[in-house]
């Protein structure tokens, strides 16, 4: 054999590397993406499987190629090779996932910016919900022209998705409770076991449990919340395609959690002002969508 | 225990001899070694059997195998039993104790007794779990998490019996933990340094400082969800005031830490049985040593990424993003250091090198999928999925079960003076690699694709891959028959091993197997090189016959 073992070990480097982005690139394991934020989930789910992709099969690959190459013959006795140890070998191999583990980490860090998750909606101080915390926070979402009562939200808790853009979002609660979510619309005063959204639109769910711990879920979203008890909590999405996608509960909730699941429907705007309007009681017909939009929500 | 000495043995003191020390409140730190094991293995096979059940509900998409109720029991037995029953006391408990006081050169654990009431609590605390399934309302049907309220809102009865026994076993734990920190730190043989000691001994020293912090608050966060349960007081009820967020806190201050109790002495295990079945060196003692501890150390400030979607203030995201992806880091070098221990070396194939290599492959897996988890934007689709069930079984089954397996095919010699068989090995890896495979792969794509954790019931276009799930699942529960007829078999009429089959060089070698009473006859060993295996570079081994050896080891 001619060619130097540390040509051959570049070459197999550089194809590993190939063969990471382009399964990275082609390979699909997620559903379709149906909200603003999925595409930017999905660049960063293909930077974590490229990476992922030439990890494993680097390693896999020194593993098969150590059993097979230094398998011990039958009849020989003899040790391996005394090496105790290489110290800029190990420097080598702690700084380079310390600098790839810091990049993805820094990397995630702008997708959740660019999510929206980084929305201080209220994060001052932790843990502690008194009445006058209440009131000082409740600048946010206070005001909205909601008729119940105690529900103008006291303290919310920063779901994902809210990022400060929500001018002309549409306000929707939620309540979970086993085993269903209840969606109200406070400007048509619509109440809906299924989630109807415009396309394209900013929605708010302002969200509360009844009972116990319950997630709502989106997979087509990337959105995942928990909606816990005491702990009203904000999470804002646009949808960006039309068509029908479960909602599913994914925190344990009781016998039925498996069966805790809906439907969010992404209506083109025209049908959706129509689901609208045949749904809304009669009263308030006035309530349409140029009216929310108009609306100060946060 | 009043019980008569076999005539062929001298009686020593009150202990029961032969086969009943094994039941008997035995103060030898091998016999209550042997003790975890065999009752782990028990656990092992009961928790075995409460997943066949889940994967067999899970076989179709709609609730038609056991009732609702009996599913969250289920599932909630299975996850405690696999963790406290089983992986917790076998890699802590059944090889701590066996190989600890070998290891640092001393005759006993520390406090004898105290390790025999640790292993004590174990039995009652089981049999009390298993028993509430029995009983009127049943088991606890909240997860092995607990959360409140849900935990509050079930019957009351089995989760109390849950929260006691996982009380008795937390206890339990802390009690081995401490016995391990003072067998390592204080019961060394005089001359044999830190720094000397088996990768294994500083594992379990690192396990023992994390069971020791970690395991109270769990049992305190417990106490208070009993007495929210029995005296409704509102700790973590919001209905009375109290803050469920709070009790995921605590929860997971133990309960991520308790993955590395799981996964450091599998860690420190390896790196006892690579060496000797690879003929060289640890690689990289030190630096193996320094990540053990770095482990510990991050272990500790990472418990929030278990909460990314609960409320939890944006900066803490952040922080816990950036801490739990840093693990990866010392993680990453031991990996790498076993792999040059690979390197160059002279590997038997055998059943304990596969398991271990098998635990490489599968742990690196479960490893990068942790570090996609660890980030939040990746987290907030995936939480409580069935990504999520796939990540940790790669970590605790692929990763600490095969290193259980490989321990077992590699220190069997020395619990009973005779080899395991080789071939019903190979077979038994084979069928656990491809059955764990094929159980854990698909649910990974399941869990992205919208099947969320814990349900037994789902959308019907998941129905095949759960299938496929399923059948790996069988596989897995095929590929022990093989392992239990060739332990069983192997005990009576397997090939004789001699005291040190591997020609292994660390001190539970270097006496007679199965080991005396007091470990070794004369004087403990001083072993102040446990990996001094191989040729030195650019020597010869005297050992090396043929003509292409001697090329081969010139050229190096």
């Amino acid at each position: 054999m001619s060619i130097p073992s540390t040509l051959i070990t570049l070459l197999l480097g550089m194809g590993l590397v190939l063969v990471g982005l382009w399964v990275g690139q082609n390979v699909q394991l997620l559903p379709i993406d149906a909200s603003s934020n999925a595409p930017v989930y999905d660049s960063l789910f293909q930077v974590l499987f490229s990476i992922g992709t030439i990890l494993f099969l680097g390693i896999v690959g020194l593993v098969l190629f150590s059993l097979v190459r230094f398998r011990r013959r039958p009849g020989d006795l003899a040790d391996g090779v005394a090496i105790e140890g290489n110290l800029p070998l190990e420097i080598v191999w702690t700084a380079i996932p310390a600098i790839v583990v810091l990049f993805v980490g820094i990397y995630s860090y702008d997708i959740y910016e660019r999510m929206g998750g980084m929305v201080a909606l209220n994060d001052h101080s932790a843990m502690h919900h008194s009445a006058d915390v209440m009131q000082a926070s409740a600048v946010p979402s206070a005001g909205i022209s909601e008729g119940s009562d105690p529900a103008s939200e006291p303290r919310v808790w920063a779901g994902i998705g809210s990022n400060g853009s929500n001018e002309g979002s549409m306000p929707v609660e939620v309540t979970a409770m086993q085993f269903a979510f209840i969606f109200h619309y406070p400007d048509g005063n619509i109440t809906s076991g299924e989630l109807h959204v415009p396309v394209n639109r900013p929605v708010e769910l302002r969200m509360k449990a009844n009972d116990v711990i319950h997630a709502f879920w989106v997979p087509q979203f990337r959105l995942k919340q928990d909606i816990i008890p005491g702990q009203p909590t904000v999470l804002a999405f646009t949808a960006t395609r039309a068509g029908s996608y479960p909602i599913v509960c994914a925190e344990l909730c009781g016998p039925y959690h498996g069966g805790m699941r809906s439907t969010v429907v992404v209506h083109e705007e025209e049908a959706f002002n129509q689901w609208f309007e045949t749904n809304a009681p009669p009263k308030p017909a006035p309530a349409t969508v140029a009216s929310a939009s108009i609306n100060p929500t946060a | 225990m009043t019980v008569a000495s076999p005539t062929d043995f001298e009686p020593q003191g009150l202990q029961p001899q032969g086969w009943l020390k094994y039941f008997s409140f035995s103060l030898d730190h091998k016999v209550i070694g042997l003790q975890y094991l065999i009752t782990g293995f028990i656990f092992y096979f009961i928790g075995g059997a409460l997943a066949g059940v889940i994967r067999m509900e899970l076989t179709s998409p709609i609730s038609d195998f056991v009732s609702r109720e009996t599913y969250n029991e289920v599932l909630t037995l299975h996850g405690t039993v696999m963790i406290f029953l089983w992986i917790v006391p076998v890699v802590n408990g059944a090889f701590g104790n066996y190989l600890i006081p070998f290891y640092v050169g001393a005759r006993d654990m520390a406090f004898p007794r105290l390790n025999a009431v640790a292993f004590w609590l174990i039995p009652p605390a089981g049999i009390l779990l298993i028993a509430s399934y029995f009983i009127a309302g049943g088991a606890a049907q909240s997860g092995w998490t607990a959360y409140p309220p849900l935990s509050l809102t079930t019957p009351a009865i089995g989760q109390v019996i849950w929260i006691l026994s996982v009380l008795l076993l937390g206890g339990s734990s802390i009690f081995g933990g401490i016995n391990f920190i003072a067998t390592i730190l204080k019961l060394r043989r005089p001359g044999l340094k830190l720094m000397q000691l088996p990768m294994y001994c500083w594992a379990m020293l690192g396990t023992s400082i994390l069971v020791v912090l970690s395991t109270p608050v769990l049992a305190g966060t417990l106490i208070l969800l009993s007495f929210d349960i029995i005296a409704h007081t509102g700790f973590f009820n919001p209905a009375l005031g109290g803050n469920v967020v709070v009790y995921q806190h605590l929860f997971w201050f133990y309960s991520h830490p308790a993955v590395y109790i799981m996964v450091l002495p599998a860690f420190g295990l390896v790196s006892e049985i690579l060496p000797v079945h690879a003929r060289k060196p640890l690689f990289g003692y030190t630096t193996m040593v320094y990540s053990i501890l770095a482990i510990v150390v991050l272990g500790l400030i990472v418990w929030a990424h278990h909460m990314f979607t609960s409320g939890t203030p944006p900066w803490m995201r952040l922080f816990f993003t950036i801490a739990t992806s840093f693990i990866a880091v010392p993680t990453g070098i031991k990996f790498f250091n076993w792999l040059a221990t690979l390197w160059g070396g002279k590997l038997a194939l055998n059943s304990a090198m596969l398991f271990s290599c098998g635990f490489i492959v599968n742990f690196v897996f479960g490893g990068i999928t942790g570090v996609a988890l660890a980030q939040v934007p990746f987290d907030i689709h995936v939480h409580d999925t069935y990504f999520v069930v796939g990540h940790f079984h790669y970590i605790v089954y692929g990763g600490t079960v095969f290193v259980i397996f490989a321990s077992v095919y590699h220190w069997y010699p020395k619990f009973t003076g005779r080899l395991l068989n080789e071939d019903l090995g190979r077979l038994h890896f084979l069928l656990t690699f491809i059955g764990f495979n094929l159980c854990f792969t698909p649910q990974h794509w399941l869990g992205l694709n919208g099947m969320p954790r814990r349900v037994a019931e789902y959308d019907p276009s998941f129905t095949t891959l759960n299938q496929v799930s399923s059948v790996g699942a069988l596989l897995m529960a095929i590929s022990t028959l093989p392992f239990l007829i060739n332990v069983i078999w192997s005990a009576y009429s397997g090939q004789i091993a001699g005291d040190n089959p591997w020609n292994a060089l660390t001190p539970e070698w270097l006496t007679a197997s199965p080991p005396p009473v007091e470990n070794w006859l004369g004087e403990a060993p001083l072993v102040t090189h446990p990996y001094d295996y191989g040729v030195p570079e650019g020597k010869i081994d005297l050992r090396v016959v043929s003509g292409a050896d001697l090329w081969l080891g010139g050229k190096r």
